[in-house]
């Protein structure tokens, strides 16, 4: 296993936000969290590497604790993308070095620039590598980002909420991107989002969070109506097209209604 | 992973290496300006006596005297202080992710103001000479550097510590220093009030920025600020940069961010607190410097740091040997200068910046 959560609490000051999380990713497996607005999905994240201090509970990555680690060491272990990501005015090349840092001493080695450019052309971005990143569209920002995440060699890769900002085509070559990471990598994944239908087709298991706790894990084949109408206070049914489950709300205009 | 079949891009390469041209051609311009600002002034002195007498060859003994004991200091004092402030310029624009991130944005100069101030009116530091160019010296200056200093260290301790306690953010930051600097404004106006005219126009005099200030042991005090802080800077350029990238992007590289910026945000204090301190209040070098470097190299602060650090060098001892030079035989303090110059160079980059 990459990552192990036991028995993992978190409370903001008297508010318990997540409680009894239990849950395992292994090497090439790309797990998608889904749920509610404000049931705890980010902040999830940020206690798997180590921004959010845990209230009770481990997580362990590659069998040591994350609380007992060093910043700089998570960092080596765990790549995390985050929902919010600046353009600044720096080169794609740049950005992306930048990924190296948890490796860097003083300045980036031949051997870190080699994994920058490699990193770059395996994701087809090596065209732009000297454009500055505040010109990228939204798309390929986000690729950046998951290019900075992977130079750090990392086991275990968190995304939250990796598509939310995206149009249609930037969404599915997204998702590709992420499918294609870990399963050529090996590495474990972990990701927020709310469409459902991407997670369904993309990720190879579906944890639901509700009211902060595990609701269930499994298989996007054995996620039911019933579960996500328990979960998201919507009744839906799931059709399936061209061998893909599509899941859509019963009757729209009267779940809009009122 | 199997991200090692890559090559070094030449592009890449060639990209690098025109930043670091640009670094040394700042260095080799600064060199020059150095030597035209020695050789300029009331007395004439020709760029071969200026380097004879720099590098130990016999001069006369008039050349000597107007070389290392007057425009030598003064001219490096202009090189440490503008390296150093808009070195801290570019850091508080860093850490703050803010671009108006300067000392004075952040009431760190207000305070020194009324630091000094204060030392004249109630601790007796303004008593007023008239020297032979008719301007006037606080007589006991360095009551005024220390009390200049300790406010403005304060400040920064007291924008650090609300920092603390309501989130190392920009925005708590900024709003502090902002709020500080009206507050000592004001403090300062009432001590104004009160003031008899010789406090008064040695409070004012003090405001007026003067790398002349400065002797060669103030220079020293000034240059082993501006070497350590620099160096801190220059190590930490790769956790600015990550900064730079959005708070939860550094966290998840192992920045620790909250640190970073207080201990920046209180090194680039210090930093200022020293050369304001000694030379008084010189304005918009530390704003607009780094905004100039950063059009050419971009906004990566391993080049950005040094590029302001060696652009502030250069800015501040043009505009001093000009300052000297235009109202010949009167010495215009620096500080005024830079302040016309800052405010449309600002304008003009806001503009272009916006037109692209």
């Amino acid at each position: 296993m990459i990552v192990d959560i036991h028995h993992l609490n978190f409370a903001y000051r008297d508010s318990e936000i997540l409680k009894e999380i239990d849950f395992t990713v292994k090497p090439g497996e790309l797990l998608a969290i889904l749920g509610p607005n404000g049931v705890g999905k980010t902040t999830l994240l940020k206690c798997l590497n180590g921004m959010h201090r845990p209230s009770s509970g481990a997580v362990m990555v590659e069998g040591v604790d994350v609380l007992k680690m060093r910043p700089m060491e998570i960092a080596t272990k765990i790549g995390y993308v985050s929902q919010k990501n600046e353009k600044a005015r720096l080169t794609l090349f740049d950005a992306v070095l930048m990924g190296r840092k948890p490796h860097i001493r003083w300045r980036p080695s031949d051997r870190d620039l080699k994994i920058v450019e490699a990193t770059i052309r395996h994701l087809h971005l090596q065209e732009m590598s000297l454009r500055f990143i505040d010109q990228l569209s939204g798309g390929e920002l986000q690729k950046v980002c998951i290019a900075r995440a992977l130079v750090q060699e990392p086991k275990l890769l968190l995304l939250d909420e990796p598509t939310s900002a995206l149009d249609l085509k930037n969404q599915v070559e997204i998702m590709l991107l992420l499918r294609h990471v870990v399963d050529y990598h090996h590495v474990g994944a972990i990701m927020t989002m709310h469409d459902l239908n991407k997670a369904m087709r993309y990720a190879d298991s579906i944890l639901m969070l509700k009211d902060g706790k595990v609701f269930s894990h499994l298989h996007p084949s054995q996620v039911t109506e019933q579960m996500i109408e328990s979960v998201y206070g919507l009744p839906v049914e799931i059709h399936n097209i061209n061998g893909h489950p599509m899941i859509v709300p019963k009757d729209i205009n009267q779940n809009l209604c009122c | 992973m199997h991200l090692h079949d890559g090559q070094i891009p030449e592009e890449y390469r060639k990209y690098i290496g025109r930043k670091f041209v640009f670094l040394l051609l700042l260095c080799v311009s600064l060199l020059i300006a150095l030597l035209f600002s020695i050789a300029s002034g009331a007395a004439h002195i020709s760029l071969t006596d200026v380097v004879s007498s720099l590098i130990g060859l016999e001069t006369t003994k008039k050349i000597e005297i107007i070389v290392w004991n007057i425009r030598l200091p003064q001219a490096l004092s202009a090189m440490v202080a503008g390296a150093g402030l808009a070195l801290s310029g570019a850091v508080m624009q860093s850490i703050l992710r803010n671009p108006l991130g300067s000392p004075f944005t952040l009431g760190i100069a207000h305070a020194a103001a009324f630091g000094a101030a204060l030392g004249v009116m109630v601790l007796g530091g303004g008593i007023m000479t008239s020297n032979s160019m008719g301007a006037v010296q606080i007589t006991n200056p360095y009551l005024t550097t220390i009390t200049a200093f300790f406010f403005s260290i304060t400040t920064a301790a007291v924008i650090v510590a609300i920092a603390r306690m309501r989130g190392t953010t920009p925005e708590v930051m900024v709003l502090t220093g902002v709020a500080l600097g009206s507050f000592f404004t004001a403090a300062t106006m009432l001590l104004q009030f009160f003031a008899n005219d010789v406090q008064l126009a040695a409070m004012v005099f003090w405001t007026f920025g003067d790398t002349a200030r400065a002797s060669w042991s103030e220079l020293a005090v000034m240059s082993i600020v501006v070497t350590i802080t620099g160096i801190y800077f220059f190590c930490n350029s790769w956790n600015y940069n990550a900064i730079d990238a959005g708070e939860e992007t550094a966290k998840g590289l192992g920045v620790r961010v909250e640190r970073v910026r207080a201990v920046g945000m209180l090194l680039a204090s210090v930093l200022t607190a020293t050369i304001i301190g000694f030379l008084g209040i010189i304005g918009f070098a530390g704003l607009v410097v780094p905004h100039m470097v950063r059009r050419v190299i971009g906004s990566d602060n391993r080049f950005l740091l040094p590029g302001s650090f060696i652009g502030g060098a250069l800015m501040l001892l043009i505009a001093d040997t000009v300052a000297r030079m235009m109202l010949a035989p009167h010495v215009l303090p620096v500080s005024v200068l830079t302040a016309f110059i800052g405010a449309p160079v600002f304008l003009i980059l806001i503009l272009r910046g916006g037109r692209k």
